[in-house]
């Protein structure tokens, strides 16, 4: 149903009439493009070619070389930390998607809609509460909650991936629950109302409508969060122990030590592992 | 109803097991947890020990003593050793966050040099073993800074820095900031004296425009690759920069400078307390010692590693230095705390 | 339904959002210790009448206006052109603005480092330009111009993503339509399109915003450390030197002041946009 939609804003688009400044804007626009994909990519350039660099300095530029790609396969630091990044990402991302997906669908079901634009401002605090401010707030509860576990039960649990990802959780609730409520008031009500005047209880509903036209929302989301929790560095850094290392903040303190170049390897491999993702999942939904 | 009820039980559990997975840790060797700073230990060192007590080693890294301490303070954190500085010790002391040292199972302890022996931040070795040290003075390049800096104050002076405006570093450090200004100015590093104090904010302020960054994690390669031709910073740092460039030197200014000494610590909640110990030990045999010298390039407390050090290295920016050079330990000050803290924040706010 | 379908999200967030905000607002209320020490007092909120703190607090709010102005300039314009592409380019050219993400923003933070350093990438091409002596620099690392441009990088795609979102949505007819009642297209966009797209530009610039607001690592690495901004001055508190949670619990409050104010100017201009809708 969304396809024939798409092409007929397309058309729409071309039909939109050309006024006489166009012919200044229409190279501004594509010069904006130009400019903002060389400023976007440069520091990649930069980080891809210094991978192949023979310097251990990621600031001068010693000869080609591929002794950083053999070193990183030979790191397990770097790989314990890649493991523990991708783990909590795959972690987070199964519990935002769920929670966020649930809150989503709650929050655009409920009838009491004053009260509904309440709970979205709540919902997207921790969108809206800077992430160091979440990392402090998350850090001091573990501390209390520990302390209080330990009096009561004398057992003190420990910082380490658990933490983390419940931090992560916390976010990427937020991110999937925006996503998935833009989706689904952009749906069309009279979907939902039609099957119930069928005869459909609302799990059916749900189930069977609901679910299936915000799908792409939800994987969306799952993405966003999952992403997100990758790259997430000050609130990790805050709620992580031993063991929990991810590749954010292997880097950090890598930077404190001198980063080699092995990190711009590592770096290039992801950038390329992502275009691959994106790529298969265009062909992928091509043959569909 | 209760297909919600369903729901959110399968929830639940999902999140549950995904949790307990992720997070009990099935280990059935005897495993030490090792909190130090970044590349500060041979990696060959932990396999020479695994090997030999039949142990696994976990290493975890910080960048500075007050992130392993905001660690070690939250809780719940579970390592086995740490490596504080001098006047962390102190202060974890102080919060009772250290367990005390069974020094029989330490014999080593009798390589350690004279001066490191009863530290005056920990008198009698009863909560650390110094493992590793080194003074604070300034690197430069010797072809492009002429003549040398030879003092502090020529790294204050405008006239003697301005040639050099943006190639000039000084440490992020708080401490070691206001002390090499208040040593310039003629006065003891730990004055609380506000007229000393507003005299070395004076220097700092009048330093500022010429710098290009106050940096304490990559002054080394700044200066080794040319960035800058001047920088306040750590000996054995500068030694590692000395070694990726050779027109890197290092001078210990006159007026006196600061003395670190970097410890192992057991922090509470050890697991494996006589292993941790045991490390410690191991690390103080000459031959270990040196290995990680020769690796690293920092000093080593061990007295006895000496004779397994290389030659350029005893002759570098860690070892050489003048025999009668003045030398402080830096304490941390909790009295006057607020006025440096004062000076800091008005270095870095203006 | 929509009650047991709120419950096991809300409880989540309550316990590991709202709780823990509220355990920083009473440790905003301590007095600092080893860590704290708890005695309750307002002397940390009195301390932030502090006018050096309202310097950085003042140029840390700067920062991120700037950075948002400046990521809005280019990020629309950027969105549009995505959004008038053909299909698979349109899809490769928003992949490309998202694309940044995914590597490291510590390490692309570090590449910045190797491009504007003295004898940098833009050093290289300055002197084979002849604009440049073979020893000079134009020295732009270390400077507030660095870490504003280190700011707008990481936050443009935050711009563009919710901008696109809008524009994709948009119905296309509307402008066609007030181009038939006699309007240019540059009209169009003011009283058409801008308007319609508006909730896009608002999302947009609180994503960018806020964290812009609070960020430390661009201006300890990009500035040089040498221009403290209060995501610097807060984290200084927590996990360096010198350590005093409860002003750096109540800076953080602070800035959520900030930004609940921001967020409540959204919700008004947010309502306002509807209405011409």
């Amino acid at each position: 149903m969304a396809r024939p939609l798409q092409g007929q804003q397309q058309g729409q688009m071309m039909h939109v009439r050309k006024g006489s400044l166009d012919s200044f804007i229409e190279p501004l626009l594509a010069l904006n493009a130009l400019l903002a994909y060389s400023f976007l990519y440069l520091p990649i350039a930069v980080l891809v070619l210094f991978s192949f660099s023979a310097s251990r300095y990621a600031s001068i530029w010693g000869g080609f070389s591929l002794e950083w790609y053999a070193k990183l396969f030979h790191n397990p630091d770097i790989f314990q930390a890649l493991l523990n990044s991708l783990l909590i990402a795959a972690a987070t991302t199964s519990i935002a998607t769920v929670l966020g997906t649930l809150a989503a669908v709650g929050l655009e079901r409920l009838p009491d809609r004053r009260r509904a634009s309440h709970y979205d401002v709540a919902l997207t605090l921790p969108i809206l509460v800077p992430d160091i401010v979440q990392a402090i707030a998350l850090l001091l509860f573990f501390v209390l909650v520990f302390n209080g576990l330990e009096y009561v039960l004398d057992w003190r649990p420990a910082l380490g991936r658990t933490t983390v990802i419940i931090a992560h959780a916390v976010f990427a609730i937020a991110y999937v629950a925006v996503v998935v409520r833009a989706r689904l008031s952009g749906m069309d009500e009279r979907l939902e109302e039609a099957a119930m005047d069928l005869g459909a209880n609302e799990w059916q509903v749900f189930q069977r409508i609901t679910l299936p036209l915000i799908w792409p929302g939800v994987l969306s989301g799952g993405l966003l969060a999952f992403t997100l929790s990758l790259d997430e560095f000050v609130i990790t850094f805050f709620t992580s122990g031993p063991g929990a290392t991810t590749l954010p903040i292997q880097v950090w303190s890598m930077v404190k030590r001198g980063v080699t170049p092995e990190i711009n390897a590592l770096s290039t491999l992801m950038l390329l592992t992502s275009i691959a993702l994106v790529t298969l999942s265009v062909v992928l939904q091509r043959r569909r | 109803m209760p297909r919600y009820a369903w729901l959110g039980g399968l929830v639940l559990a999902i999140v549950v097991v995904v949790g307990v997975i992720l997070a009990v840790n099935f280990d059935t060797t005897k495993t030490l947890r090792i909190f130090i700073w970044e590349e500060y230990i041979d990696p060959e060192v932990f396999r020479l020990f695994e090997r030999e007590f039949g142990a696994r080693v976990i290493e975890d890294n910080y960048g500075s003593n007050e992130d392993m301490r905001a660690k070690l303070q939250a809780g719940g954190t579970v390592y086995d050793l740490v490596v504080p500085s001098d006047y962390m010790v102190v202060l974890l002391r102080k919060e009772d966050l250290l367990l005390p040292i069974d020094l029989s199972h330490i014999p080593n302890l009798q390589y350690l040099g004279a001066r490191f022996r009863d530290p005056p931040y920990d008198p009698g070795h009863r909560y650390s073993v110094p493992y590793q040290w080194g003074i604070t003075g300034i690197g430069y390049n010797k072809s492009q800074v002429m003549p040398p800096p030879t003092r502090w104050t020529d790294l204050f002076e405008p006239t003697r820095i301005e040639l050099y405006k943006n190639r000039i570093s000084m440490l992020n450090d708080m401490r070691e900031v206001i002390a090499a200004a208040l040593v310039a100015a003629g006065h003891s590093p730990e004055s609380s004296d506000p007229q000393h104090l507003a005299q070395a904010q004076a220097l700092l302020l009048r330093q500022k425009p010429f710098l290009a960054k106050y940096d304490s994690e990559s002054f080394e390669d700044s200066l080794a690759s040319g960035e800058t031709v001047l920088a306040h910073g750590w000996s054995g740092e500068i030694a590692m920069a000395q070694a990726q460039n050779p027109d890197i030197a290092f001078v210990v200014p006159a007026e006196g400078t600061f003395v670190f000494v970097d410890n192992w610590a057991i922090p509470k909640g050890a697991r494996q307390k006589e292993l941790a110990e045991a490390f410690m030990n191991f690390v103080l045999r000459p031959e270990i010692s040196a290995m990680i010298v020769n690796h690293a390039r920092y000093a080593s407390v061990n007295d006895a590693a000496r004779a397994y050090i290389k030659p350029e290295i005893l002759n570098g920016p860690s070892y050489a230095w003048p025999e009668d050079a003045k030398l402080w330990w830096l304490h941390d000050f909790s009295d006057a705390g607020r006025l440096y803290e004062r000076v800091w924040l008005e270095l870095k706010g203006r | 339904m929509a009650i047991w379908c709120l419950l096991p999200p809300a409880a989540w967030l309550g316990l590991f959002a709202f709780l823990p905000l509220g355990i920083v607002m009473v440790i905003s209320l301590t007095e600092r210790g080893s860590p704290v020490a708890w005695e309750l007092t307002l002397g940390n909120y009195a301390r932030l009448a502090d006018p050096l703190l309202l310097t950085i607090m003042g140029r840390s709010l700067w920062m991120a206006c700037v950075t948002t102005v400046l990521c809005l300039v280019f990020g629309y314009p950027l969105a549009y052109f995505i959004v008038q592409r053909r299909m698979p380019a349109r899809r490769w050219l928003y992949f490309l603005t998202v694309l940044p993400l995914w590597a490291n923003s510590l390490v692309l933070t570090y590449a910045w480092m190797v491009v504007l350093r003295a004898d940098g990438v833009v050093d290289q091409l300055a002197r084979l330009a002849g604009w440049l002596g073979t020893h000079q620099s134009l020295n732009w690392l270390y400077t507030p111009g660095a870490v504003m441009m280190g700011l707008v990088y990481w936050y443009l795609p935050f711009m563009v993503y919710p901008i696109y979102s809008s524009l994709e949505k948009f119905d296309w007819r509307l402008v066609e339509a007030a181009q038939d009642l006699g309007a240019t297209r540059v009209a169009a966009f003011f009283k058409v399109l801008l308007p319609l797209t508006w909730p896009g530009v608002l999302a947009g610039g609180l994503l960018v915003f806020i964290p812009a607001l609070s960020n430390f690592v661009v201006p300890q690495f990009l500035g040089g450390a040498k221009a403290a901004l209060i995501g610097n001055v807060i984290q200084e508190r927590f996990l360096s030197q010198p350590q005093d949670w409860p002003l750096g619990s109540a800076l953080a409050l602070v800035i959520m002041l900030v930004i609940s104010l921001a967020i409540w100017a959204y919700f008004k201009f947010a309502h306002e946009g509807e209405a011409i809708g």
